[in-house]
């Protein structure tokens, strides 16, 4: 299987919408937590290394790294 | 401490002190830790004379590595230490893992019968200790000198010479092989001057034992950000004499000396466990922990192992467990090379083997690590997330990480094994240490009885074996590195010497094993499989030991 990239959600606005409406209220911590679930849920339901591997690849396309992250700094 | 006493092992002062001349070691092993005194039981069984030595006169201070796997247990089981450990330890396969109040996962480590031992045992280590000093004690072949301190290495072709300080004076005494296990900071390591290299983690933990009465189950705990001890994790584990081990997470930021003291412990405690519950501290110690390994376990005549030759965090019980499998893995190859049965580069493939096992416990550890201790925000939230699924997705449960405890390494990889030319299901491949399996015979009741005194070839019969096989299997029995067979299911007909009868009541042999009849198994003499077949012939088992003992691969060099 590979990760299908044409339109495949046939009312993309409803989508859209929900997605947007799932994190009504919520504050930022919140909706970081429903997105990480969001993608446990949905990365189950493909199972597939390759797929999961490609769209990981995929969403970080275009984003520059920066030093100031969250991140700890690495111990020695 | 109040439910132990160490005991103290006398220095007595050496011969070589005392005007008399050097003995010449077959091999020295610096350290007697489990590790060390493991691998100097291994080789006073197998003939070869040991002298062992350690700079103090005592077992392990403070209870340390309390949690033993089943592999462990099989292998001091072979070197005859098995059943006192399982005796005085807590058997448990069980975890349980909590999320702030609730359960959220449990797991059975061994969710199946028909195996002598239990995925684990929590013992503390000076028990430990103190048993397989008590065994090497009982063997001519093991000598232990007491504050005898390795205070200098020189590394010569063929051997090594040692250097050691004694409360009488400084000596040197040569040895053909040096086995270093003197731990985690192995100042020998240092003395040749290696490194260990890998990455240290950003966290401390406190590790208390108390002594208690306590009707809770023998399971280990986990929990995740629990009410008593918000936003850290703490885990539980019961040992023998009452005695619990608690580990508290405290972050990076504690201070180690504070935490360890007894007025900062007992409100923790407290609040763990209750105001009514009764219970004393035995011991304190708060730790940091880090994942690395030598870049070779070899060097020269020195062989690292254990600690000494790679460190893991705790999560997951790989460090003493991992140690203990890699002198299981180098004993019976030391025995060959001294013995001039096999070439010294046989003792290339313990370092192969045991680094691609180690980099499987590093690997493993390192990823529990960044589960229990996430190092990002982004980490911590996919972490809590997993852990609000759990509990009501199965799914998820399978992504919570409080530790991959310790399973034995496959060696699939090695170059001793012999690819199966049939195919098999199952999950003996080349490689893999023997499952154990219920069996009826003259040795026990245990599979794992019939295997490791040598190669042992494992034989699946029906009815009467022919006399040609009789025959070969004699011959196999007397070659130069004799095999011994074990026959399943075989006729009452008089065998061969070095040829044993067992018998499958229950199928789980055969099951395990993924036999039919004419199934054979080649397991070396650490009880790995090294080869398999459809059908026994002699010339197949014959070629695979020469692989398995490192003499294929020599001859073929020539060749080229």
């Amino acid at each position: 299987m590979t990760l299908n990239l044409e339109a495949n959600i046939a009312a993309p606005d409803d989508f859209y919408q929900e997605l947007i409406d799932l994190h009504r209220e919520l504050t930022d911590e919140q909706s970081a937590t429903v997105n990480a679930k969001l993608i446990l849920l949905l990365a189950n339901h493909i199972g597939d290394m390759e797929v999961l591997r490609t769209a990981m690849a995929a969403a970080r396309e275009d984003i520059v790294a920066t030093p100031t992250s969250t991140s700890l700094p690495e111990p020695r | 401490m109040k439910t132990y006493t160490q005991p103290v092992y006398p220095y007595i002062k050496p011969s070589e002190l005392g005007g008399g001349s050097p003995h010449h070691w077959p091999v020295i092993v610096a350290g007697a830790g489990p590790v060390g005194l493991t691998a100097a039981i291994d080789l006073a069984l197998r003939g070869i004379d040991v002298l062992v030595l350690d700079e103090d006169d005592t077992v392990s201070v403070g209870s340390r590595a309390i949690c033993w796997s089943k592999r462990t247990l099989e292998i001091l089981d072979r070197l005859g230490c098995g059943d006192r450990l399982v005796q005085k330890g807590v058997s448990w396969n069980v975890g349980r893992v909590f999320f702030r109040d609730e359960q959220v996962y449990q797991f059975d480590l061994l969710p199946e019968p028909g195996h002598r031992r239990p995925a684990f045992i929590n013992l503390q280590q000076y028990y430990v200790e103190q048993h397989l000093v008590e065994r090497a004690n009982e063997l001519a072949g093991a000598e232990l000198r007491w504050r005898h301190k390795v205070v200098g290495v020189t590394p010569q072709t063929d051997r090594v010479a040692v250097r050691v300080s004694t409360p009488d004076g400084e000596y040197t005494v040569q040895a053909d092989w040096l086995i270093v296990a003197d731990g985690a900071r192995s100042p020998i390591r240092g003395m040749l001057e290696l490194e260990s290299e890998g990455q240290a983690f950003r966290d401390r933990f406190l590790i208390v034992d108390i002594h208690m009465s306590s009707t809770f189950p023998a399971e280990r705990r986990f929990w995740f950000d629990p009410p008593f001890h918000r936003n850290q994790s703490a885990l539980l584990h019961r040992q023998a004499d009452d005695v619990w081990r608690v580990d508290f997470q405290l972050g990076w930021d504690a201070d180690p000396e504070e935490e360890k003291k007894p007025e900062r412990i007992l409100p923790r405690l407290r609040a763990m466990l209750g105001e009514d519950v009764q219970f004393e501290i035995e011991w304190a110690s708060v730790y940091t922990f880090q994942c690395r390994r030598m870049h070779s376990f070899r060097r020269g005549h020195a062989l690292f192992v254990g600690d000494a030759a790679h460190l893991v965090s705790p999560f997951g019980a790989r460090g003493a467990n991992g140690g203990i499998q890699d002198v299981d893995n180098l004993g019976w190859k030391l025995e060959l090379v001294l013995t001039g049965q096999a070439p010294e580069r046989l003792l290339d493939s313990y370092d192969s083997e045991r680094i691609s096992a180690a980099d499987e416990n590093i690997r493993n550890s390192t990823r529990s690590t960044d589960f229990i201790t996430p190092k990002s925000k982004v980490s911590r939230t996919f972490r809590d997330a997993v852990l609000m699924l759990a509990k009501r997705h199965a799914f998820a449960r399978r992504l919570v990480n409080s530790g991959r405890l310790s399973v034995p390494a496959i060696l699939a990889d090695s170059p001793l094994n012999t690819p199966a030319a049939e195919p098999f299901a199952g999950r003996m491949v080349p490689g893999a240490p023997a499952v154990d399996a219920p069996v009826i015979g003259d040795r026990g009741e245990w599979l794992l009885d019939y295997l490791g005194d040598g190669f042992t070839l494992l034989l699946f019969t029906a009815g009467q074996p022919a006399d040609p096989l009789l025959r070969e299997l004699k011959a196999l029995a007397s070659d130069p590195i004799a095999c011994s067979s074990v026959l399943v299911g075989a006729a009452e007909v008089a065998l061969p010497a070095g040829a044993r009868r067992i018998a499958d009541p229950t199928g789980m042999l055969a099951e395990r094993y993924d036999a039919r009849p004419g199934t054979a198994y080649l397991f070396r003499p650490d009880q790995h499989v090294c080869a398999r077949w459809r059908a026994f012939d002699l010339a197949a088992v014959r070629a695979a030991i020469s692989k398995a003992t490192g003499q294929i691969a020599e001859a073929e060099r020539q060749v080229a």
